[in-house]
C-alpha cells in the first residue's frame, strides 16, 4: 500500500504536514463508519478497514523516522520488525555519554538549563543525519537505500534520547 | 508482560556493571544498540595472553530483559576462552532467561556485544 497515493502526495520525505492534516480530515469524513450506519455488513465492514489504514498511513505519513522507513518501503527495502544491531562505536559511545548525563540532569545546579542544553545538542546532532537521509532517499541505487536505512536508525536512537530528556523533565516539573 | 525470576534476579542485581580503564592493552570493548527500541550495550572483556577471559563488565541502557542478557554474559565469558565464548548464541541466552519473543532481540544484542568485543581482540591480535 503506497500511503502517498493515499493522500494524493508525491512520494517525497518533504510532506506539507498541513495539506496533509486537510486530506486525512477529509479521507476520513468520506469513510466514515457512521456514514454507514445503513449499509450492508460488508460495506460498514470496508469503511471500518478504509478508517483504520488511512488512520495508520497518517501516523506513518506525519512521523518523520516512519515517513522514511515507508519510503524505503517502496523502493523494496523493508526495515520494520527488522533486529539488526547498529555498530558505529563512535555513535554508541556519544549515545552512551548522552545517556550519563540524562541521569545526572536532576543532580546538577541548573537542570532546566542543562535540559535546554542537551535538547539543542540533540537537534544539532540530528540535523546533518537528517539532511544526509533526505538526499539518500533521492537516489534509485540500492547501496544508498542501505545508506539511508543506517541514518533512519541512527535518527530512531536520537528520538530515543529526546523521549528520555521529556520523561525526565516531566519528572522534574510535574 | 511478565518477566521470568532470572530476568528480575539480573535486574535487580546486575552482575559486573561497570568499565575497565580502557587504556588497558588487556581490555576489548563491543558496543552494540538496537536502533529498534534505543536500546545501547556495551560489553568489556579483560583477556590474558592465553586467551582466556579474566574478567568481564558491562553497562547497559535498556530494558530489563536487555540488562539481564549483558549480566548473564558477563558472567558466563568469565574463564572462558576467546573461541569458547564466540560461541554463545542468543538462543542460549533467551533459554536461560525464558525471554519472550517480543524481547529475542535483546539476547540477540548481548550475543552482538560479544562478537564486536572479539572483534576487536581479533583485530589486535592480527597487528
Amino acid at each position: 500500500m503506497n500511503y502517498f497515493e493515499l493522500f494524493s502526495l508525491s512520494p517525497s520525505f518533504d510532506v506539507d504536514t498541513a495539506i496533509l492534516a486537510e486530506r486525512y480530515r477529509d479521507l476520513q469524513r468520506a469513510v466514515h463508519p457512521d456514514k454507514f450506519a445503513n449499509a450492508s455488513e460488508q460495506d460498514k465492514r470496508l469503511s471500518v478497514q478504509r478508517t483504520a489504514q488511512i488512520n495508520d498511513a497518517f501516523q506513518t505519513l506525519k512521523n518523520p523516522i516512519q515517513r522514511a522507513e515507508h519510503l524505503l518501503a517502496l523502493k523494496g527495502l523493508e526495515l520494520s520488525h527488522e533486529s539488526t544491531t547498529l555498530k558505529d562505536t563512535q555513535f554508541l559511545m556519544q549515545q552512551m555519554e548522552w545517556r550519563e548525563s540524562l541521569e545526572e540532569v536532576s543532580d546538577s545546579d541548573d537542570p532546566e538549563a542543562e535540559i535546554e542544553a542537551l535538547y539543542a545538542s540533540f537537534e544539532a546532532f540530528a540535523k546533518p543525519i537528517t539532511a544526509a537521509l533526505k538526499v539518500l532517499l533521492l537516489s534509485d541505487l540500492v547501496a544508498e537505500h542501505l545508506q539511508a536505512a543506517e541514518q533512519i536508525r541512527k535518527l530512531k536512537f536520537m528520538a530515543k534520547l529526546q523521549d528520555e530528556l521529556a520523561r525526565v523533565e516531566d519528572a522534574l516539573f510535574d | 508482560m511478565a518477566y521470568s525470576e532470572k530476568v528480575i534476579d539480573h535486574y535487580e542485581n546486575p552482575r559486573n556493571v561497570g568499565s575497565f580503564d580502557k587504556n588497558d592493552s588487556s581490555v576489548v570493548t563491543g558496543m552494540v544498540g538496537a536502533p529498534a527500541c534505543g536500546d545501547v550495550m556495551k560489553l568489556q572483556l579483560r583477556i590474558n595472553d592465553k586467551g582466556i577471559i579474566e574478567d568481564a563488565k558491562f553497562k547497559t541502557y535498556g530494558c530489563g530483559s536487555a540488562i539481564a542478557s549483558s549480566s548473564l554474559v558477563t558472567e558466563w565469558v568469565k574463564g572462558k576462552t576467546v573461541a569458547e565464548a564466540g560461541a554463545i548464541k542468543n538462543t542460549d541466552i533467551a533459554e536461560e532467561l525464558a525471554l519472550p519473543p517480543v524481547k529475542i532481540h535483546c539476547s540477540i544484542l548481548a550475543e552482538d556485544a560479544i562478537r564486536a568485543a572479539l572483534d576487536e581482540y581479533k583485530s589486535k591480535q592480527s597487528k
